[in-house]
């Protein structure tokens, strides 16, 4: 077909109008769909690294900044009993950057489980931070951060690094570091109430 | 019998990965396992066959020069349509797929069948045509997948081999080990279909 | 020369009475003393690992050239036996046989082999080897074993609470370069490294690492046969070290606290092993003298660059690969001087 301005402009306007109206139509009947799929991955993870709990932990959730990045409290409550705590905490010092976990403590400040929610560490040997991969984040289960140091043996800490893979295993470390002396906030706060 | 040829063209004669060499970055970005290089298959698969088809439909009442764009939008606007069905109700696919699935957008076998094909052949053909090189690219994302995943993790599909202990070869579910697993599956593509062709 | 015709092949071109296999075998002999000192250190472990690499180099040489390439036998040439020599003494003692065996595999099926032969293959075939065995088995490449006849580290005593691995596994520890680089990271100073660290352990070679890369006396030994046997010129390794000893002393005159004197950084690692006999590999180093030395100074560079910002303790097997892929480049716009062609005109 031979191109003039006219035509050039009104099928240009026609197929972008389709498009775009096709688009917001899938975007409209998929928008519950992914809101729902979003908020039970962050149940699930909620859900893996506190013990049982009963209310809706999403809607305690408390945003704390420290300046860089945001960090996120969730506090799992049975009943009027606070059972614990899932903070999503982050680390930069990870070898392929951000490290982001989620991290479960119990009311009286023992971890209870880390779970890894994404990272970009080498596959075979910084991804053995994952739980399902290796038994690297098994270590911290049940340890209170006040008698257990969290750093690597090799920096004088209690933690088994992982084999040749010490950078990971020190950005892991930070992370939880870093949700605990958040945990000692909040729950300093929460026993004030 | 001619239809037939156009579904089957695209996995051998006109492959787009081993004879082609189109589309190489999300070839050797994706295919860290064979579930992720079916995924990806599929996404472009789709994205393929509904463009080849929406583009045909629409080939008469475009002008020359605004074809290109016109395809981009039609292209983007089916990617867009997939990224956000997969987010939807296959989450998990989505996120190890990642950037890779906007990406579809630029694939340069979608835009190259549109120009080649759709844009001068009929709708049930275009979306043959769309299918079969889909199915040829689904077919090498997913072998070189399963090859990567096999030697780099000693599993496949996810399933642990049962007498593989360990990592495996931890090369080939990086990045430079998709080229050298790409390289050598092509060397036995190449000598399998000059085989053929004898 | 088969069909009697002319066959063009890419260089380098064998001239005058130089063939392949005298060269190979000179090559040979130098590697000699350090063999000596690795067996010395090592004990038969070095024996099994340089033998099994060797072992493997050729048979995979000879069954592809057999049955894949259909052509000529071409393991009389020994440039397979050098390649594995090289390729052992790039591994530590302790790596098991078949990883041994896949690595000779890779050096000359995919390093070699599917280039077409010596003589074509862009990359050094033993650092190809290397290389990818090291990304693939970063556990077992990088767990070296301190060598039986030295207490710690590099003969001197260490104190334990920095050697903690000792603890869990008291044989295996770091490089002396992974373990500087770690302490320097962890806040500790050259000088708290320094007093424990002896320079004529590792002239000597008792230290750990990788076989071959321990002595460094017995490597500059096969540097100065090869150099009166005129199988190398003298450009690529001075290049190298030169440039990494300009380069390590800029940044330890800058801060001597917390980087290395330069005379470690020659020391310690496969500089040597590397700048003496795999940067200067025939087919893939440059052909003239200028490009030589641009190619060692950029490995040179390279390697510190690595060694010192990088994430691996040590970069010389990266860098000498990624100058390699530069060669050609380097071919092209660096010519040899035609002999007997006056110099262009000046405008």
């Amino acid at each position: 077909m031979k191109s003039s301005l006219k035509n050039m402009v009104i099928v240009l306007l026609a197929v972008t109008f389709v498009a775009s109206l096709s688009v917001t139509a899938v975007y409209e009947v998929t928008k519950e769909p992914i809101a729902l799929s979003k908020e039970k991955k962050i149940r699930d993870a909620i859900a893996a690294v506190v013990p049982e709990f009963d209310n809706n932990p999403s809607e305690t959730k408390i945003v704390q900044n420290d300046g860089k990045e945001e960090i996120v409290i969730y506090t799992a409550k049975k009943g009027d009993e606070v059972t614990g705590y899932a903070i999503e905490t982050y680390t930069k010092k990870g070898f392929g950057g951000e490290i982001s976990l989620m991290v479960g403590f119990r009311s009286d400040g023992t971890i209870y489980r880390v779970e890894t929610l994404s990272h970009n560490e080498t596959p075979g040997l910084g991804n053995k931070i994952e739980r399902s991969k290796s038994d690297f984040s098994v270590q911290f289960e049940g340890k209170n951060p006040e008698d257990f140091k969290l750093s690597v043996k090799k920096d004088g800490g209690d933690v088994d690094a992982i084999t040749a893979s010490t950078i990971s295993s020190r950005a892991f470390c930070d992370a939880v570091e870093r949700a605990y002396e958040v945990y000692k906030t909040i729950s300093k706060n929460n026993n004030h109430e | 019998m001619n239809r037939l040829r156009l579904l089957t063209k695209g996995i051998i004669k006109e492959n787009p990965t081993f004879v082609l060499l189109l589309g190489m970055c999300p070839t050797l970005g994706t295919t860290t396992s064979a579930m992720n290089g079916l995924g990806m298959g599929v996404a472009t698969l789709f994205v393929l066959t509904l463009s080849n088809m929406a583009i045909s439909l629409i080939k008469n009442l475009i002008p020359d020069k605004i074809r290109i764009p016109s395809f981009i939008v039609v292209i983007a606007a089916f990617v867009t349509i997939v990224q956000l069905c997969m987010e939807a109700y296959t989450p998990g696919l989505y996120n190890t797929l990642g950037v890779f699935i906007p990406l579809i957008v630029v694939n340069c076998i979608i835009l190259g069948r549109a120009e080649a094909f759709a844009s001068k052949n009929n709708v049930l053909d275009s979306a043959l045509d769309g299918l079969g090189i889909g199915l040829g690219f689904t077919l090498s994302l997913t072998v070189l997948g399963a090859v990567r995943e096999l030697l780099g993790n000693g599993s496949i599909f996810g399933m642990k081999l049962p007498f593989v202990e360990g990592d495996g070869i931890l090369l080939f579910v990086l990045a430079p080990g998709a080229f050298i697993a790409l390289a050598y599956l092509m060397v036995i593509f190449n000598k399998i279909t000059a085989k053929t062709k004898q | 020369m088969k069909n009697g015709k002319l066959i063009v092949s890419p260089s380098p071109h064998i001239h005058g009475p130089l063939s392949t296999k005298r060269l190979m075998s000179d090559v040979l002999i130098a590697l000699i003393p350090a063999f000596i000192v690795s067996v010395i250190v090592y004990g038969v472990n070095a024996l099994i690992v340089t033998a099994v690499s060797v072992a493997g180099c050729v048979l995979f040489e000879y069954l592809i050239q057999k049955y894949l390439l259909k052509g000529e036998p071409t393991i009389g040439n020994l440039s397979a036996i050098v390649t594995g020599v090289l390729l052992g003494f790039n591994l530590p003692s302790t790596l098991p046989i078949w990883m041994i065996l896949l690595g000779a595999l890779v050096a000359i099926g995919v390093g070699k082999m599917s280039f077409g032969g010596l003589g074509c293959n862009p990359f050094n075939p033993a650092l190809v080897g290397r290389v990818f065995l090291l990304i693939s088995f970063p556990v077992q490449m990088t767990g070296f074993v301190t060598p039986p006849k030295v207490d710690s580290l590099s003969g001197a005593s260490m104190p334990t609470e920095i050697n903690a691995d000792a603890v869990t596994d008291a044989v295996s520890g770091p490089t002396l370069l992974g373990y500087v680089k770690e302490s320097l990271a962890n806040g500790l100073t050259t000088e708290d490294i320094a007093n424990r660290l002896s320079y004529n352990d590792m002239l000597l070679g008792f230290k750990s690492g990788s076989l071959g890369e321990i002595a460094a006396m017995a490597l500059l030994l096969g540097f100065l046969y090869m150099l009166c046997r005129k199988v190398i010129t003298w450009h690529i390794p001075v290049a190298v070290l030169g440039s990494m000893f300009i380069f390590s002393g800029i940044t330890w005159l800058i801060d001597p606290m917390h980087y290395m004197n330069p005379a470690f950084h020659l020391l310690t690692g496969g500089a040597i092993l590397g700048a003496v006999f795999m940067a200067t590999d025939y087919v893939t180093s440059p052909m003239s003298h200028k490009g030589m030395l641009v190619y060692g100074v950029g490995i040179g560079v390279i390697t510190m660059l690595i060694r010192l910002w990088g994430s691996y303790p040590e970069g010389m097997s990266f860098a000498i690969l990624i100058m390699n892929a530069i060669v050609p480049l380097i071919n092209k716009y660096m010519k040899p001087k035609r002999f007997g062609v006056c110099p262009a005109k000046i405008r």
